[in-house]
């Protein structure tokens, strides 16, 4: 089989026997890039230098005997990570030029372990969006159908991993931002707990929800690259000090597992029955493997995009407030103040959808409103993290659609932000709520990928991944390459 | 509630963000009607439910603050868009008196 559709244990395998060098891994996906990312356009940057340094490394490491267990496996890395000499921009024109003088925890542990780096992929901006459109660069298209949107805000990531231009790659959820593109480019793509993995480095969205995750062929792939960034880290005081065990029972299969069946999340808005047919077929193949299928309601289900939509603007708000011209990135220096000098730059620098959600933040927070809305917003929130609590004292995991509708057409939803938004439906809960989340395709609607979401309790990554493989194994799931002649 | 102009400016100002001709009738259509989408937060009663301020619980991690390498000068002005004599260049921020 061609290497550019092989897991990482696969290419281990040929790295191990000889078959193939790290090097020749390494130019295999370069030539796969090459030939379709003209079309795809998942990358805004190729670190090529870096990633020849790394693939050298690795052979020599694989024939000292002291590789890591990502030696000479090719990734890809979302435009917010930041990698110390690598132009790193969050998909925004106010960050060209950036060089980052450090590299963020996540990515320096997949180096220590032996990842070669591809490149940078592309991104809404800031990670705001659900299509990859707002990036401020250019869109990318979905692999399956170019035509179509690879979802977002971690579209780049997605759709690198569809289209064999990276074995994996990393993304960040904040709302969905990793399984949703994971569910339109049909791979595996996983948001762990709050706290998890270290965001030493991330350009931050909104603090209280922002995680980093993988996006893999494979759900050991997956269990592998999260074991590997995940744990504590002294330069991330959010960043928990507790076991690292999310392999654990990997294998162990569904049988007398219940899994919850959130009747909520069968009726959200624009749900396309086709998905509804792909996910309770899913559904009937955990049954079959021995899972316990049991009705639970997350009664707030109505009221979560709502309360996003206050929290992660208001938090954006104050995050993106660093963004002055002054330190880093564009400047407007033609003023006759520094509010004038602030304002232009800010104007010029920032996108459409970015502007729209830092006023809405900032009118969210602003004297008279605060209590209306952001202390409103974090109260519904407790709500929905009791809907999931009050869930999980009946069932293991939870399991549902990842997203309402399958890729869809790039500009069918630019105009109508709450469209947009919507996409989210099914995912933000388990932000809000902190939870970990996996996206495993489970077949196809109208041609195109459909995403199973499993949710587990917080800390249980363990139990999420242990599903996903289950379903892995039983539907007999293996992630496809798009766009192969 | 939908926003006024007034409004779009004054927020505009807080947020630092310049405004340019268009801006504002874009600003008051798109946030209105997400506003009013947010409203529905409104039919939940939750005089007694406390804010979520920390979704997981996790104490506060410290550690030891030793003394260690960090970004040299050059380092930490390489990305400046005006730097002089080792400072990063700012607009004044006082008027001349």
């Amino acid at each position: 089989m061609d290497p550019t559709h092989l897991t990482i244990s696969e290419i281990r395998h040929l790295l191990d026997e000889r078959e193939l060098s790290a090097q020749e891994i390494l130019g295999l996906h370069l030539e796969r890039i090459e030939a379709a990312d003209a079309d795809v356009k998942a990358y805004l940057r190729l670190s090529t230098a870096r990633a020849a340094e790394q693939a050298q490394a690795a052979d020599r490491a694989l024939r000292e005997g002291t590789a890591g267990p990502l030696a000479g496996i090719p990734m890809a890395v979302k435009d917010v990570l930041c990698v110390k000499g690598i132009e790193t921009t969050a998909g925004s024109k106010i960050l060209a030029g950036f060089k980052p003088p450090y590299t963020c925890t996540a990515v320096q542990r997949l180096f220590d372990a032996g990842a070669v780096m591809l490149g940078v992929t592309n991104c809404d901006e800031f990670a705001m969006g659900s299509s990859t459109e707002n990036s401020g660069y250019f869109p990318t298209h979905n692999p399956w159908s170019l035509d179509r949107v690879p979802g977002g805000s971690s579209g780049g990531s997605a759709a690198a991993v569809a289209a064999g231009e990276a074995v994996f790659s990393l993304g960040t959820d904040t709302g969905g931002s990793i399984r949703q593109p994971a569910a339109l480019c049909g791979v595996i793509g996983m948001k762990p707990t709050y706290g998890r993995v270290s965001r030493y480095g991330l350009i931050a969205f909104a603090s209280s929800l922002d995680q980093i995750g993988p996006f893999t062929r494979s759900v050991e792939d997956c269990a592998l690259i999260l074991q590997t960034m995940a744990g504590h880290d002294p330069l991330d005081s959010t960043c928990a000090d507790r076991p690292n065990d999310v392999t654990r029972g990997l294998h162990d299969g569904v049988d007398k597992m219940r899994l919850g069946v959130p009747r909520e999340y069968f009726e959200v808005e624009g749900m396309e029955p086709g998905v509804r047919l792909a996910i309770q077929k899913a559904l009937n193949t955990l049954e079959a493997a021995g899972a316990e299928l049991v009705d639970v309601s997350l009664p707030h289900t109505d009221y979560g995009l709502a309360a996003y939509y206050i929290i992660a603007p208001a938090e954006c708000s104050s995050n993106l407030a660093r963004f002055d011209g002054v330190r880093f990135g564009m400047s407007e220096q033609d003023a006759q103040n520094i509010t004038e000098a602030y304002t232009k730059t800010r104007r010029k620098g920032f996108g459409a959808e970015v502007r729209r959600r830092v006023m809405l933040g900032t009118y969210a927070l602003s004297s008279g409103y605060y209590d209306a809305y952001y202390l409103k917003a974090q109260k519904v929130r407790t709500l929905i993290k009791q809907d999931f609590d009050n869930a999980f004292a009946h069932c293991d995991a939870i399991v549902s659609g990842t997203s309402p509708t399958v890729a869809f057409p790039i500009g069918s939803r630019t105009q109508d932000p709450l469209s947009m938004y919507l996409c989210d439906v099914l995912t933000l809960g388990g932000n809000l709520a902190g939870l970990p989340g996996i996206s495993v395709p489970c077949g196809m609607s109208e041609g195109l990928p459909v995403g199973l979401q499993v949710l587990a309790p917080q800390w249980r990554e363990d139990t999420a991944l242990r599903v996903a493989r289950a379903y892995e194994v039983a539907s007999d799931m293996r992630v496809e390459v798009a766009l192969v002649d | 509630m939908p926003l006024s102009r007034d409004e779009v400016r004054h927020v505009a100002l807080l947020a630092r963000l310049g405004l340019e001709p268009g801006d504002e009738e874009i600003y008051a259509e798109s946030l209105s009607g997400i506003l009013q989408h947010i409203d529905r937060l409104q039919e939940l009663n939750t005089d007694a439910i406390p804010p979520t301020a920390q979704v997981v619980e996790v104490a506060a991690t410290l550690r030891e603050d030793e003394p260690a390498p960090c970004l040299t000068q050059e380092e930490a002005l390489a990305n400046a868009p005006a730097a002089v004599d080792g400072f990063f260049r700012v607009p004044s921020i006082q008027e001349e008196t």
